[in-house]
């Protein structure tokens, strides 16, 4: 099963990336411990990442003719998404245990577990 | 004829769970499961009043919608992989001995997958009445108060998240197996408490849920014979409805404790609940469940009102209290506080809990200090404290009482 962690947390400040991950000690990243337990844990990692501040969303929708583009997030939420990653394990439950160890958990944020359609 | 059809019924309670559980292991559906589950009983309803009852009616019922679910699978020629297991299964010309004691019960995988926290709490409690339970969808859209349509939806919903996210179908490892105890148990807990707040006679489906819910309770207590909570919940539940009988009057209006027939106590229920809290309390690992029991015990045990003791009682909440924090276990201390060390020292407690705010809007707060200052005679603030408590209740018989004790102080 493949799921899809979806870090959600309140934007801090301008840029999400720096705001909303938690610092790093001793210079390695804050996410290298996670993917070296995951890994013992036989949770398979498929990448992720932090991402920018919402502010610099552009949402894009479209007829099929025009596209309209428009500034910002989806949803102008307090709580914005401000990073994710993709993980495959057996179950719900590895997948719950994943995210509750997952750094952004560990610094106050929610993760969402979100599982993706098998192809 | 009508002899099959009650020996039908009387499977349909001890086997559903059991079939439908291991249907699901067989084939990861839950709709197939239920579906051929329900068929096996159809079938049985027929053939049985034929070739008369097998000898072992668990393991034909299963035989059979294990039999139906492998057809359907065939006919549907669905992933291979899926057939491939049920058609192994099949393959054994005899049925493993029944009941096989060698593999954990498929229905301790059940319950704990309906219960499970990424569930909501209604539809791990609806997905357990239908799954476990076998109640239909329309009684467990009665007994919820909700339309039909609303109940089918919610259990939909439930299994499909149980398919799409995967959640296991398994007894939890040992390192999660606390926290999903305390969950199965509070979704049994809650059932028992629905049936029960429920006053008999006006709504029997209610009363049916607190049934279910001790039938449940003593399974889970037979399949968990090393967790202590689950004895203690199912000692719990005997010893409330032991006293269901003298709960209300002839005329149908609720009985205080206090006042209540205790010859009308079902003596059974409260031997067993007492048997199987003792054992429980043996491990020396008392949680809410086995406190709470050992409360009801207490009341259970003192054969007049008078004769309780309120001293245990009251140090009981005070260990709830250490378990459980709440301003409602709180309240309960308060009341054997009054009742062994005095009324105004209870009060005080009251009046604490009350200044806390804790318990803010909660009727049996007013209703509890107007019960203590009755007691002690200042019946123009009991009188004030009763009709605080008429604001906030909610059911009728409740009510009623209420009224009766303001009637009784104004008078």
């Amino acid at each position: 099963m493949r799921y899809l962690l979806l870090m959600w947390g309140e934007e801090r400040g301008d840029d999400g990336a720096e705001a909303a991950g938690p610092g790093s000690a001793d210079g390695e990243p804050c996410w290298l411990p996670w993917h070296r337990e995951m890994t013992d844990h036989g949770v398979v990692l498929h990448g992720g990442g932090m991402l920018h501040s919402s502010s610099s969303s552009t949402t894009v929708r479209t007829d099929g003719v025009d596209v309209l583009v428009t500034d910002g997030p989806f949803a102008e939420t307090k709580e914005q998404i401000g990073g994710y990653d993709v993980i495959e394990c057996a179950d719900l439950d590895e997948a719950i245990y994943a995210a509750s160890r997952h750094p952004v958990a560990l610094a106050g944020g929610t993760v969402e577990v979100r599982p993706i359609v098998a192809d | 004829m009508a002899d099959v059809e009650q020996t039908v019924a009387e499977c349909f309670r001890q086997e559903w769970g059991r079939v439908v559980a291991t249907l699901i292991r067989m084939t990861g559906d839950w709709d197939l499961a239920e579906e051929c589950a329900q068929e096996a009983f159809a079938t049985a309803l027929t053939r049985w009043g034929t070739d008369g009852v097998p000898d072992r009616p668990g393991a034909w019922l299963t035989t059979t919608a294990r039999n139906r679910a492998l057809d359907r699978l065939r006919r549907k020629k669905v992933e291979a992989a899926k057939l491939q297991e049920v058609a192994a299964l099949s393959a054994l010309s005899e049925p493993a001995p029944w009941p096989d004691r060698s593999v954990p019960d498929d229905r301790l995988r059940l319950i704990f997958t309906c219960c499970h926290p990424a569930l909501t709490l209604e539809a791990r409690v609806a997905l357990t009445l239908r799954t476990l339970a076998g109640l239909t969808t329309a009684e467990i859209a009665k007994a919820f108060l909700v339309p039909e349509a609303t109940m089918a939806k919610r259990l939909t919903r439930a299994k499909e998240k149980i398919r799409n996210a995967a959640i296991p179908y398994r007894v939890p490892p040992a390192h999660l197996l606390p926290e999903r105890m305390a969950g199965v148990l509070a979704v049994l807990y809650l059932l028992y408490n629905e049936g029960y707040s429920a006053s008999a006679g006006r709504d029997l489906m209610r009363a049916d849920l607190s049934a279910e819910a001790i039938r449940l309770a003593r399974l889970l207590a037979r399949l968990m014979p090393d967790e202590p909570e689950a004895a203690g919940l199912l000692a719990l539940m005997l010893l409330h409805d032991a006293r269901s009988a003298a709960r209300l009057d002839d005329a149908g209006e609720l009985v205080s404790l206090e006042d209540q027939d205790r010859s009308r106590w079902d003596a059974a229920e409260i031997s067993e609940g007492i048997g199987l809290l003792e054992t429980a309390l043996r491990r020396q690992r008392a949680g809410q469940y086995q406190l709470q029991a050992a409360i009801a015990a207490c009341h259970a045990e003192a054969a007049q009102a008078a004769d309780t003791d309120w001293a245990q009682i009251a140090l009981l909440y005070g260990e709830l209290r250490r378990v459980v924090p709440s301003a409602v276990v709180e309240l309960n201390r308060a009341v054997a506080v009054a009742m062994s060390a005095g009324l105004a020292a209870g009060l005080a407690l009251v009046d604490e809990l009350a200044a806390s705010g804790g318990l803010a809007g909660y009727y049996l707060l007013p209703a509890t200090r107007a019960d203590l200052l009755r007691r002690l005679d200042r019946r123009d603030e009991a009188a004030t404290s009763y009709r605080e408590a008429l604001d906030l209740v909610g059911t009728e018989p409740e009510r009623r009482f209420l009224s009766r004790r303001l009637a009784e102080v104004s008078s």
